[in-house]
């Protein structure tokens, strides 16, 4: 079977400005969605407490609501359906610091009598761990992008590291405005997920980076986004093949994977699509508006190469004996 | 045939990871196998914080049960002896006492004493306070571990994190009942306190405030058994549980369980002064700030034991001994972080995380083979490996499976399959090219080279840096990816690879680019 057979190369390049601009508008838009909605910061970094309870039968919601009104620890608290109708949530802002008394244990009593229930899950998160937690999911993703910034810029060319990480921020930004629209909970979780779509975007970004790169060497094509429209085109049905794989995988996460990694697929399917399209349409004209020269970046290899061979022969006269 | 390197290191690498990843599949007695995560098998994780700066207030309180040991002992007499703020006040009476006084503080490690005239005020250094602190983390992270060795839990984990933090794991928690009763058991202080009821004022126990009872320098401390009754005590007590050798329960005449506990030669001594010189007198046992019993002091009692009566069940007295004989928390400890999961709802988990990776796996397992061909057959004998040789190496490492990294394989399965498409892409794009299939897949594999090695990279820079930044689930996805990455280097690049050299002879003779490649002619 064979989907995309390279014939010519696609002009890819000649629509970047209407790409660009819909990447714009996502952009813009999820950041508009971030200042005014924001992120609903879940457990994990906002401090709180979770109670999963599991019914035999359908959960009595109500009931559930009507009897944990009269305990003033449940001021406040939300309590939701979670994947089934069997299955509750209570989540609260509080988080107790008692060792030895436990939300659980109260929950129990505080729900006797509303039906054949077990109590699966008790998260507490004091608020100095939350903000602890924060601080270090921040603190991950700069590294991260950092860490991709000086490991491509050693590899290619420091134009490439910095439309790389552009692209990276483009897609975390969207997923993030995604995230922030459809009210997820961010936990560790959708942290992980978001660092790994970093990874992935980056790994479609550096295949096709790749690519330019042996174009601008091999090719006599002197027009860089000539060569851009062509190694894009010759990776494009490896781009849609692991994209096409890789989001089956995670569409199968998202069906069967259960409630608790929900968050984690959703970010992660919308990280697929974005990444995939921002690899394409994003990272490389930005390669080309940084004014990427082929001609002075032959030259510099040239010269790389000249000195390597220089220091070559220094080293086998050095090593003959002769100086 | 020609020597072929790649599939005998690829073979090693099937029998390797077949033979360490069996016993976690098999879930046999033998062998390592992967530790599931406590969000998979269910248990309970705690985060406790240390309130170090009491550790320093009880420093400072059994500093000024010494000075007053050691004054009423040798005769000197001091006066309002008490305890103020972060330091001990009192004033000597005699001044030819000031010698032995000295003498007595120079023994002591890490005390600062500051003489203004006959008042004296002793506080501990700032190193000592830092060292109390520090040491009330690490008595407690022994203290919490012993207590738990007793219980007879399967592998607690009590370790430290960062400065005053300890992390508790207790995977073996089944019920509610069980988690309850480890929790209560770390958290108990075992404080145990030997205190003097103050005879003068005891009677007006009833009507005195907190601060009056203070000025007396005394405090009022609840009784253990009936929450009305009161008891007025002297606020420095006469020796505490750090002096206790031993804790058993024992039985009193009406048969009810006692908790005996035994001192050691100092408590032993102290003890021994204190009640003959202070028969007819109530003794108050205080255990974490409650009074269980005030018996009056009939006689001088030697060698240092005691009982401490009360309405326990026997499993709680057990529970109390093994927090007594353990040793008390020099700090209290409170909650910053708990996750507690039920077996049932880790089994969920792991049954619908199974699912999706079964779901998964067929999908791109068919994809593969449908598009590819035989190309897409070998990528997947490959995947196929990549699994085992995580499963193998996750099992030798102890690593733990969480549920993020089940997700993680999950994700492996999708993203292995990368290396082998962007390969085949090279061969095919060759093989468009007019070039033969055996020089195809020569030069598909070494161009494609750079680009998986550069991709695989920056992906482990994200996961290493996740490692490094997460916690507990979050570390066991990012090590599930970087295994992941590593092993398909070696399945996907060179086990391909490998499989291609020995097919090599019958790739050659072949003109069949649909079977090999999945493609038409040219």
């Amino acid at each position: 079977m064979e989907f995309f057979r390279y014939t010519r190369p696609f002009n890819f390049m000649g629509r970047s400005k209407i790409a660009i601009a819909i990447s714009i508008i996502l952009v813009l838009s999820s950041y508009a969605m971030l200042a005014t909605k924001g992120l609903n910061y879940g457990i994990d970094f906002a401090g709180g407490t979770i109670v999963q309870v599991k019914y035999k039968g359908a959960a009595p919601i109500d009931k559930m609501r009507e009897q944990l009104k009269s305990n003033p620890l449940y001021d406040g608290a939300s309590i939701t359906e979670f994947g089934s109708p069997q299955e509750v949530v209570i989540r609260m802002k509080t988080s107790s610091s008692s060792v030895g008394q436990d939300i659980g244990d109260v929950t129990r009593a505080a729900l006797k009598g509303s039906g054949d229930f077990e109590i699966r899950r008790v998260d507490i998160v004091g608020p100095k761990v939350g903000s602890e937690l924060r601080e270090k999911g921040v603190m991950s993703l700069v590294l991260a992008i950092l860490g991709i910034l000086v490991y491509v810029a050693f590899r290619f060319e420091w134009r490439f590291a910095v439309a790389s990480v552009a692209a990276l921020v483009h897609d975390v930004s969207i997923s993030l405005g995604a995230i922030s629209l459809v009210g997820l909970d961010v936990n560790l979780d959708v942290l992980a997920a978001v660092l790994t779509i970093l990874g992935y975007s980056l790994n479609d970004t550096i295949i096709v980076f790749d690519r330019i790169r042996e174009g601008v060497v091999e090719t006599k094509e002197l027009e860089l986004s000539e060569v851009i429209n062509d190694s894009i085109t010759r990776t494009l049905s490896r781009t849609t093949l692991t994209s096409l794989t890789t989001f089956f995988v995670v569409l199968t996460l998202f069906l069967f994977g259960g409630e608790i990694i929900n968050a984690f697929s959703f970010t992660m399917l919308v990280g697929v699509v974005v990444g995939t399209y921002s690899s394409i349409f994003v990272a490389s004209p930005i390669l080309l508006w940084f004014g990427f020269d082929i001609k002075s970046y032959r030259a510099k290899l040239a010269e790389k190469e000249k000195r390597e061979l220089e220091k070559e022969k220094m080293r086998a006269q050095y090593e003959g004996g002769v100086v | 045939m020609k020597f072929n390197y790649r599939i005998i290191i690829f073979a090693v690498a099937i029998i390797f990871g077949i033979t360490f990843s069996l016993p976690s599949i098999l879930q046999t007695d033998k062998g390592a196998k992967i530790t599931l995560g406590l969000d998979l098998q269910g248990g309970l994780h705690m985060l406790l914080g240390v309130k170090t700066d009491e550790a320093v207030v009880s420093r400072i309180k059994s500093l000024a049960s010494s000075v007053k040991h050691f004054t009423d002992h040798n005769d000197i007499l001091i006066d309002s002896l008490s305890v103020k703020e972060s330091s001990v006040v009192f004033s000597l009476l005699d001044s030819d006492d000031t010698k032995s006084l000295s003498e007595f503080f120079k023994k002591i490690k890490g005390v600062k004493v500051d003489v203004k005239g006959e008042n004296y005020t002793v506080s501990l250094t700032q190193e000592e306070i830092v060292k109390t602190k520090q040491q009330a983390v690490t008595q407690a992270i022994e203290t919490i571990r012993n207590r738990l060795d007793q219980f007879g839990l399967a592998e607690p984990i009590v370790a430290r994190q960062g400065e005053d933090k300890i992390l508790v794991e207790l995977p073996g928690i089944k019920t509610q009942e069980e988690e309850q009763r480890a929790r209560e058991l770390i958290s108990r202080a075992a404080k145990l306190e030997l205190m003097a009821v103050d005879e003068d004022r005891a009677a007006r126990v009833n009507t005195m405030s907190r601060p009056e009872a203070s000025s007396f320098g005394d405090v009022i401390l609840p009784d253990a058994q009936h929450k009305e009754v009161k008891h007025l005590v002297k606020e420095i007590p006469i020796l505490d549980g750090g002096m206790l050798t031993d804790a058993r329960v024992g039985f009193d005449k009406n048969n009810r369980p006692v908790i005996s506990f035994t001192l050691n030669s100092e408590g032993a001594q102290i003890f021994g002064d204190f009640t003959g010189k202070n028969v007819g007198n109530h003794l108050a046992i205080v255990l974490d700030g409650k009074v269980y019993s005030a018996p009056v002091i009939n006689e001088r009692i030697g060698g240092g034991s005691g009982q401490i009566s009360g309405n326990y069940s026997v499993a709680e007295a057990q529970d109390l001994a093994i927090a007594l004989r353990s040793g008390a928390l020099l700090a209290p400890i409170y909650l910053m972080e708990k996750r507690s999961v039920g077996p049932s709802l880790g089994a969920d988990s792991i049954r619908d995380s199974m699912m999706a990776l079964t779901g998964g796996f067929v999908l791109v397992f068919g994809f593969m083979i449908v598009y590819y061909r035989m190309a897409g057959i070998i990528a997947n004998i490959a995947l196929v490996a990549n699994l085992f040789l995580i499963i193998a190496i996750m099992a030798l490492f102890g690593a733990t499976l969480t549920l993020p990294g089940m997700a993680g394989i999950v994700l492996t399965v999708g993203m292995a399959v990368d290396s082998n498409v962007i390969i085949s892409e090279r061969i095919r794009e060759l093989l468009y090219n007019g070039v033969s299939m055996k020089k195809a897949i020569k030069e598909g594999y070494s161009n494609a080279m750079r680009a998986i090695l550069d991709a695989n990279i920056t992906t482990l820079i994200a996961s290493v840096v996740l490692y490094a930044y997460g916690t507990g689930a979050i570390k066991g996805f990012a090590i599930t990816i970087s295994i992941g990455i590593l092993a398909s280097m070696l399945t996907a690049i060179l086990g391909t690879h490998g499989i291609y050299d020995m097919l090599e002879s019958r790739v050659e003779k072949s003109k069949n680019y649909l079977f090999w490649f999945g493609i038409k002619e040219k």
